[in-house]
């Protein structure tokens, strides 16, 4: 074969292979898009203003809203945040300074172990701890479960992006007569604190969708509750109840919660894209 | 000069640089020796060889200097290497202006020519030899880095000095005798002046020696005091 | 072969009690040169930091191997060696910075002032002894300006005028005419020799009586490195400077004083015009004349 040939097959094949990762790629896309247009094209339909408004109404009645159920996971996410982000935080810090000492390593197994453990068990668990002792569902536990499961990718998350930060910044402040405690909260973590953000709220995003572990801790309120010891509604329960009710009028409200939290989690998202964007300029 | 180089090419180049001040000092020698032999057997063919031999040595200088220039400007040598290059500056002018005053003793020389019976003082031969031996050590002093032998010879340049000043009254009494030799004792003390030069320039390449195996300047300096205190060795 | 040098009393570096420097020899000052003499000095010279006996591991693995020098008050000392002779970390020894790996120790004494610094506070002594470091390492949150005051405001000191300090810092290491117009911009946005001279200011703002630079011009092109060798002559009227330098005619270039180092002692130490034009040592001359290993 002469050069000029090989030259011309050479470009062959790797226009095949672009055209094929490209393919792929599209083909990843399929499923989101269709999931996004299916949520949008069936809930759309039950999106009015008192859906946002109002509370759940008994099967037949017209022109019930899930109000409660969109409060309740705003409620049980932010409870879930002042439980989870704290101690997740600290943890990673602890793991990025300490992860080689034998403590750091049986943490850092077990924030492994537990980001793996299904959802529905770390339910049961605040559901034990807390629910039978209490004898009570309340917005407490349903934000705890949530927290903890966050807790390892919060952990996690902040350590992998800490040890991003260049050992070249530590030493300068330190250089500097700055103390450790300070040097590493100060420099390091703010330095990090972009990346963790954005981690953060990924995680956040994850837990707002959570159904199972909600069931045994948070359960659900057709009222609005009467204070975060009570149970209360959330989206993701609400949608469950609602799909596997046997009435047509309570699928399509199923559809339009489901509208409203996708559309939550995306702006979630978004959100912890743009607030990095600007951070980082 | 110890070991070896790391930077093969550094330790050749120094190496040509040396090789080319062994040879231009060889030519020099045999400069003053052609010079002395020209002197004592009137051999004029022998004083015009040496003198067109000058311009080979002057060409070396010029080579030699500009070897120097490129070494400081590429290689910035230090230490032991800083003191042979600076040495060599220093000397190649040394050695130049002993192959100009070979080349005068020969233009002395071949103005003698036509007067055979002239007076020719065999102090002027002993005084003669004794430079030129000056030289040869010198040169020697510096192929081996030999600090002694350099300071010994340095030491030498007073003897000459003396001899010289001591040829004067000679050849004045020389020339109240016989006023007709005037032009001829004139050259007679022009040929013992260079030869007095010759010493001093010998010295000369004899005191950087010391500086280059020694990193001491011991130029202007009196040689009397012990120099080895300071240094531990 | 005993390591016999112009600065350390022979037999005194092992086994002797490290309990005062009396037995270190001091380097005589420099003789007036006349005009040559600009280079160094004749001043009284003491030593305003000194080590004594510096031993200095990470776990196992001895790096110092009982280091003692005096460090001339207001004058340069340059510190060369090849890779591994332990230069970098007897530098980090004089802040405290050594220890700060884990595994690191350190044996022996260094003084500051007379002072023994493993007894101070190692966050009080950093203060007295600034670092600057190989890579320019400004902060990249933070703007100029807040570079200059990040010691400060870190450590929780009230600056009383904060755009005076900023400016005299910048103008100290001549940066303050290129970065005026735009000293809120992000340290980030400096060229490599500007971030290394807000480095060197962000040192000066804490009002170091010492500063430590570890190959501080090893990233930057030749004319930054003029502009920071510069600098350091600048800086010498008021300061004590330490540099660790791969660039042998760097130390010839800034330094009063050079001091060798290989496989973690020190061979040699004298003045930079005498270690540059007929070192004592055979390992020194080897070493800065290329022929080594």
């Amino acid at each position: 074969m002469n050069i000029r040939s090989h030259f011309t097959y050479r470009k062959a094949v790797d226009r095949i292979v672009r055209g094929l990762c490209l393919l792929a790629a599209l083909l990843a896309l399929v499923p989101l898009f269709s999931v996004l247009y299916y949520v949008t094209a069936r809930g759309l339909g039950g999106i009015s203003f008192e859906f946002f408004t109002e509370l759940p109404t008994p099967v037949g009645e017209e022109h019930g809203g899930v109000a409660n159920a969109i409060t309740g996971t705003l409620t049980l996410v932010g409870l879930a945040c002042l439980f989870g982000i704290p101690p997740g935080v600290l943890a990673g810090v602890y793991l990025s300074q300490f992860g080689h000492t034998r403590l750091g390593k049986i943490v850092r197994f077990s924030a492994d172990v537990m980001s793996g453990v299904p959802s529905v068990t770390i339910g049961i668990f605040v559901y034990s701890l807390l629910v039978v002792r209490t004898k009570q569902f309340s917005a407490y536990a349903g934000g705890l479960a949530l927290a903890v499961i966050m807790l390892p990718t919060v952990t996690r998350t902040t350590e992998e992006l800490l040890k991003l930060v260049p050992e070249a910044l530590r030493e300068a402040a330190l250089g500097l007569g700055v103390p450790q405690w300070r040097t590493t909260l100060s420099v390091m973590l703010r330095t990090a604190a972009p990346g963790v953000a954005t981690g953060i709220m990924l995680a956040v995003a994850r837990v707002a969708g959570e159904t199972a572990p909600l069931l045994f801790t948070s359960f659900s309120n057709r009222f609005w509750p009467g204070g975060l010891d009570e149970p209360t509604a959330s989206l993701p329960v609400q949608i469950y109840t609602y799909a596997v009710s046997p009435y047509e009028d309570w699928h399509s409200q199923a559809w339009a919660a489901a509208l409203v939290l996708v559309a939550l989690v995306l702006t979630l998202n978004v959100a912890a894209r743009v607030l990095v964007r600007h951070r980082v300029r | 000069m110890g070991r070896m180089h790391t930077d093969r090419e550094y330790e050749a180049e120094l190496t040509a640089l040396r090789e080319r001040v062994l040879l231009m000092a060889a030519r020099v020698e045999e400069q003053v020796n052609g010079a002395l032999r020209a002197y004592q057997t009137q051999d004029s063919v022998l004083a015009e060889r040496v003198r067109q031999a000058d311009s080979q040595v002057d060409q070396l200088e010029v080579e030699i200097d500009g070897l120097c220039v490129q070494m400081l400007a590429r290689r910035q040598p230090v230490a032991s290497d800083l003191r042979f290059v600076t040495t060599i500056l220093k000397i190649v002018t040394d050695l130049e202006r002993i192959g100009d005053l070979a080349t005068s003793i020969c233009s002395r020389v071949l103005e003698l020519q036509g007067t055979p019976g002239a007076y020719r003082p065999s102090a002027l031969q002993d005084m003669g030899e004794a430079a030129r031996n000056m030289v040869r050590d010198a040169v020697d002093a510096l192929v081996a880095g030999d600090a002694r032998k350099a300071r010994e010879v340095s030491r030498r340049d007073q003897l000459i000095d003396e001899q010289h000043a001591a040829f004067f009254p000679i050849i004045a009494r020389q020339m109240e005798a016989t006023p007709s030799d005037f032009d001829h004792l004139m050259r007679m003390i022009s040929i013992s002046k260079a030869i007095e030069r010759i010493a001093d320039h010998a010295t000369n390449l004899a005191e950087m020696v010391v500086f280059m195996v020694e990193g001491r300047d011991v130029r202007h300096v009196h040689e009397d005091k012990p120099e080895r205190k300071q240094r531990a060795e | 072969m005993s390591t016999t040098n112009s600065v350390v009393a022979s037999g005194s570096v092992s086994g002797a009690p490290w309990g005062s420097d009396a037995h270190l020899q001091v380097v005589p000052p420099p003789p007036s040169l006349g005009a040559l003499g600009a280079m160094v000095e004749p001043l009284h010279e003491s030593a305003k930091m000194s080590a004594v006996g510096l031993r200095a591991s990470f776990g196992a693995r001895e790096i110092l191997k009982g280091i003692s020098i005096p460090l001339y008050e207001k004058h340069v000392t340059a510190i060369i060696g090849p890779s591994g002779c332990g230069k970098s970390t007897f530098i980090r020894c004089l802040n405290r910075m050594h220890e700060v790996v884990s595994g690191a120790t350190s044996v022996g004494q260094v003084h500051l002032d007379g002072q023994d610094i493993f007894s101070m506070d190692p966050v009080r002594l950093r203060r007295r002894v600034g670092m600057v470091f190989q890579k320019p390492n400004p902060f990249p949150t933070m703007s100029i300006r807040d570079n200059v005051l990040a010691g400060l405001r870190l450590n929780g000191l009230k600056v009383a005028e904060p755009d005076a300090l900023v400016e005299r810092a910048l103008r100290q290491v001549a940066l303050w005419d290129e970065v005026k117009d735009g000293i809120h911009r992000s340290g980030l946005s400096l060229s490599g020799g500007q971030q290394q001279r807000l480095c060197i200011a962000r040192t000066l703002a804490m009002e170091p009586e010492v500063i430590l630079m570890d190959e501080p011009c090893s990233a930057l092109d030749p004319i930054a490195t003029a502009r920071v060798e510069e600098l350091i002559h600048e800086l010498k009227k008021d300061y004590t400077i330490v540099i660790v330098t791969h660039n042998m005619q760097q130390a010839a270039r800034v330094a009063d004083y050079t001091a060798f180092f290989y496989m973690g002692e020190l061979i040699e130490h004298d003045r930079t015009d005498v270690i540059f034009t007929r070192p004592a040592q055979q390992r020194t001359e080897d070493y800065i004349t290329g022929r080594f290993g």
